[in-house]
This record gives C-alpha cells, structure tokens and sequence, in this order.
C-alpha cells in the first residue's frame, strides 16, 4: 500500500513474459475489472465485487507482458473532481502536501507520480485522466472516442468516457496507448483509427516547428492568474520551438460544463440501476417488496455525491423536465462539437490549461459540489465533442503546486498531441 | 430564493423514482444544493437548436452462439442465488 492512500487493492497480477511493457508496472483504476481482483470502483457497494472476467485493456496489458501492482483508488464511480468521494478515503497528493490529487483517477495519477507504478490506465469522462495528471505533475490522455475499448469498464457515463494512459513523459504515455488501443469485437463503439503507420511512441519526436496553437480565450477568461502565467510560460517555450498561436473564439464552451452534468448525470441514472443489491452489490435484505429493498441496498451501498448524480440525472429525464434539460444539453453538445471542428481547421491543435485553479486543499470542496463541478470548465468540452487530448506538465506555481497544459487535437490526432506534448514533458 | 427553488417533497419524489433512500439530512441538504444546480442548468436555456450531424453506422455482427459465462460465474457476486438461479426479494 501507499501512504497517500494510493491503491484500494495492492494485489499484483503478472502478465506475460515479454512484450512492449515486459518488466514494467502499469496501475489499473478501480472501475476497470479484472478478473479474480476485487473491482469496487470506489464504491461500498461493489466491496466485495470479484469481476468473472477482464477488461478487454486488461488483456492487452497482461499480454504486452505488463505487471499490475494493484487497483488504484477513485472518486466513488468515477463522480468526483478530488478523489474525496472514494468510499476508502480520499488520496493524498503526493507532490503537493495537502492538496488533492485531482480526480477522479487521483489514484493512477498519484501512485505515478511517486514513483510507485512506472505507468497507469485511467478513465476520462469529463476530465478524470487529465485532471489528476495536471494536479500531480504528470502525463495524461484521453483518447478519441472509440480508440480505446470500455468493454469490462464499469458504465457511468457512456457516451462520453474512454480509457487511457498516465505517465511520467509523454512517450511512455504513448507507449501504453499504443496498447490499449485499437478495436474490439466487445465493444461496437470502437472504431479502427484512420490515420498513420507511426506508432504513437515514435511520434514523441518534440518536433513543434510549425505547429498551429489556437488558443479559446474562453478557457483562459475564468482561470486563476497562477495558471495563467504559468501557461503562457509553457506556450513561449513552445513558440521557441518554432510553434506558432492565436486566439480562437468558442462561444459553445461557455456551456459546456451544464451540459456535461446534464448528460453524464442522465446516464448516471440508468447505468447505476443496475445496482439492486440482487445480481451484485450490497443487499438490501429479503424484507418488504423489491423497491423498498432495492432502494435500501442503494441508500447502504452509494456515497453522497452518487445520490446527488442519481436524483439530478432521474430529474432532468423525467416528464415535464426532459426538453428543458436533456434535450438543450444534446443541442450543446452539438454546438460544442461544430465549434472545436471549425477552430481545428485553422489550427493544429487548441491549447488551454487543463485546469483553471491550482490543486484544491484537502477537503475544502466538499461542502460545495457545483463549484467542483465548475472546475471542469475546461475538460468537459473535449468529451462532449469525442475528440483526444493531452494533459503535459505546464510547469509550477510560485507556491509550487503543478499545472497543466491541455492540448485538443482532431478526432484519431493523437499522433498530433503526442508530438506537440513531448516538446514540453 | 431563485424560481428554481427545489422542495423537499420534490427531492424525495425523485428520490423514489430513483429507487433511493435518503436520511433526513440528505432531503435537506439536496434540497438546497439542487436550487442551485438546477439554477446553473438554466444557462442552457441561451444554446440554440443545433443540427446534430449523424455521422454514426451500425455496427452488426453475425448472430453466433459464443462461450460466455457459466452459471456459477454469472452467479457468484449475488448476495443470494438458489437452485442457479438470482434470489430477489418479492415483486409487489
């Protein structure tokens, strides 16, 4: 175990004997099942949870010959900006004393950042891979949408999640992307990627000469100043590579973050029905009727941030509700998604801090869930549209504390990212 | 207090319909903090009917018989099963 609390289950599982990643480590977050190990998704309702099989990005790991050092812990299903909503405690950061690790993979990108796994797989499905690597100084993807197989990922949100990799450099990143991607007979949303023979390791080149940076004032408008400066730090460095920007105007992503609540909360509430304390999860006992019990196992079994996702999600679908909140998130998304297609035909990639504030303390957002909600401003965007990014070590604050730079490139340009991100990381 | 303001009869409605229990500290903090979510939801009212573009195909596959799970595996995370089958409390 970790003294960050990095891992819900330190429980190693070998793979193969040689391959790509033969003789190094590769954490695996809690909401991806492998088979035989605990999968809790940090939740007391899948405590006792052994999957009967593994993720298919499992497989790959264990047959590229990768070890998995454990089970890294997570916001309670994924929901969560900190990592304070797993039912095992909250993880620490370990570059920054005090502060949170980001979240919700706060676990993969802590138990990398300090050196106890070589590498991580995350889930992104507003942020989740990106923003626990910009907090702990580290490197994280998230794919296209349809790169990487969800079959064996336990559902939140999915129409807008992925898998993918957290790293100390950008090429290893792309190392253990080159992995897990690709399709899967197992998962009908994953698509073969049109572009390139190169693997994504060897596009780690940091060759920006010429590269085209827009940048959506957008993003920058509400951001703390700290991270501000220290992006355009990192953006200067990348001009003196020979990089080139300008700014770019996104009007859609100013409702971005309402959208994204309203859909991943949406199907929140229909992927979490699955938890009646019958098939798995915690039991609600044999008393009363099945919604009475039904609805005991999930009041036992689920946190209160998964409650509040539950209900919302459960109130923007019902009568009355469904055309003022779910159907105008639709139309955002749309829009989202015109706006990043028409700013990447005039540039290579948009550029942004991934985060607009530096790592929170330990336990102050809590209290308050729509201003944790509000700091993914900057994420959620990229998901709704189904486009890959990257989250590269910006540099630091005055105070020290981590920031990072989020690159957004074109559907299936991860090769794109991954040579513009290992010129700073 | 905005127009939005979320009673906690509606908070346990849709708790009920969620199939979730709630303490009564619960109603009343989701009270509040549903006012003011669904308040910031209500930006969304500004987005414009936006064409969505269907660049989406069907993905079929032959309708094969596979090996898939054993009926021990499939039922070896219930909390109950009897006679290989899922125990449930009674359907009202």
């Amino acid at each position: 175990m970790t003294d960050y609390n990095g891992y819900v289950t330190a429980e190693r599982i070998e793979g193969s004997d040689d391959g790509p990643l033969a003789g190094r480590t590769v954490a695996v977050k809690d909401n991806i099942s492998t088979a035989g190990v605990r999968t809790t998704c940090g939740s007391k309702m899948l405590e006792e949870y052994v999957p009967p099989y593994d993720a298919t990005v499992v497989e790959r790991l264990k047959a590229a010959g990768a070890t998995i050092p454990g089970k890294t812990n997570m916001d309670e299903f994924g929901m969560g900006t900190t990592t304070e909503t797993s039912a095992y405690g909250p993880v620490e950061n370990p570059v920054a004393e005090g502060r949170v690790p980001g979240g919700s993979s706060g676990g993969s990108a802590a138990v990398v950042a300090a050196g106890d796994a070589d590498l991580a797989l995350g889930s992104d499905t507003g942020g989740s891979i990106r923003c626990p690597a910009a907090f702990c100084g580290v490197v994280g993807i998230k794919p296209t949408y349809g790169l990487v197989s969800r079959y064996g990922l336990v559902a939140y949100a999915n129409s807008l999640e992925q898998i993918g990799p957290i790293a100390p450099t950008v090429e290893e990143a792309a190392e253990l992307l080159e992995v897990i991607a690709g399709p899967d007979e197992h998962d009908a949303t994953t698509r073969e990627a049109p572009d390139g023979e190169e693997s994504y390791a060897d596009a780690a080149d940091g060759d920006v000469d010429g590269l085209s940076i827009g940048v959506p004032t957008e993003l920058l408008d509400g951001a703390d100043d700290a991270v501000v400066e220290t992006f355009w730090d990192a953006m200067s460095e990348l001009e003196a590579q020979g990089a080139t920007y300008h700014e770019v105007d996104l009007p859609s992503v100013e409702h971005a973050v309402e959208a994204y609540y309203v859909i991943a909360m949406s199907e929140a509430s229909s992927n979490l029905a699955r938890f009646d304390g019958v098939r798995y999860g915690k039991s609600g006992g044999y008393d009363g009727n099945w919604n009475e019990s039904f609805a005991k196992a999930r009041e036992e079994g689920f946190g209160e941030e998964v409650k509040r996702r539950i209900l919302l999600g459960t109130y923007a679908l019902s009568a009355g509700y469904h055309d003022k909140y779910y159907k105008k998130a639709q139309d955002a998304r749309a829009w989202v998604k015109r706006d990043f297609d028409e700013a990447l035909e005039d540039a290579d990639v948009l550029a942004s801090p991934t985060m607009p504030v530096p790592p929170m303390k330990r336990g102050e957002s809590l209290e308050d869930p729509l201003t944790m909600y509000l700091a993914d401003a900057n994420t959620t965007p990229v998901n709704l549209a189904n486009l890959p990014a990257i989250s590269v070590p910006a540099g630091e604050t005055d105070e020290g504390l981590p920031v990072g730079l989020q690159l957004v490139g074109p559907a299936f340009g991860e090769r794109t990212l991954v040579r513009a991100g290992s010129a700073l990381a | 207090m905005s127009d939005n303001a979320v009673d906690p009869e509606e908070v346990r409605h849709v708790a009920e319909l969620a199939r979730v229990d709630l303490e009564a500290d619960e109603v009343e903090r989701f009270t509040e903090q549903f006012g003011d979510i669904l308040e910031a939801f209500e930006a969304l009212d500004e987005v414009p009917e936006t064409e969505r573009e269907a660049d989406l195909a069907n993905v079929m596959r032959p309708d094969e018989v596979h090996e898939c799970l054993s009926q021990e595996e499939a039922l070896r995370n219930a909390p109950e099963a009897e006679a290989g089958q899922f125990k449930g409390p009674k359907v009202s």
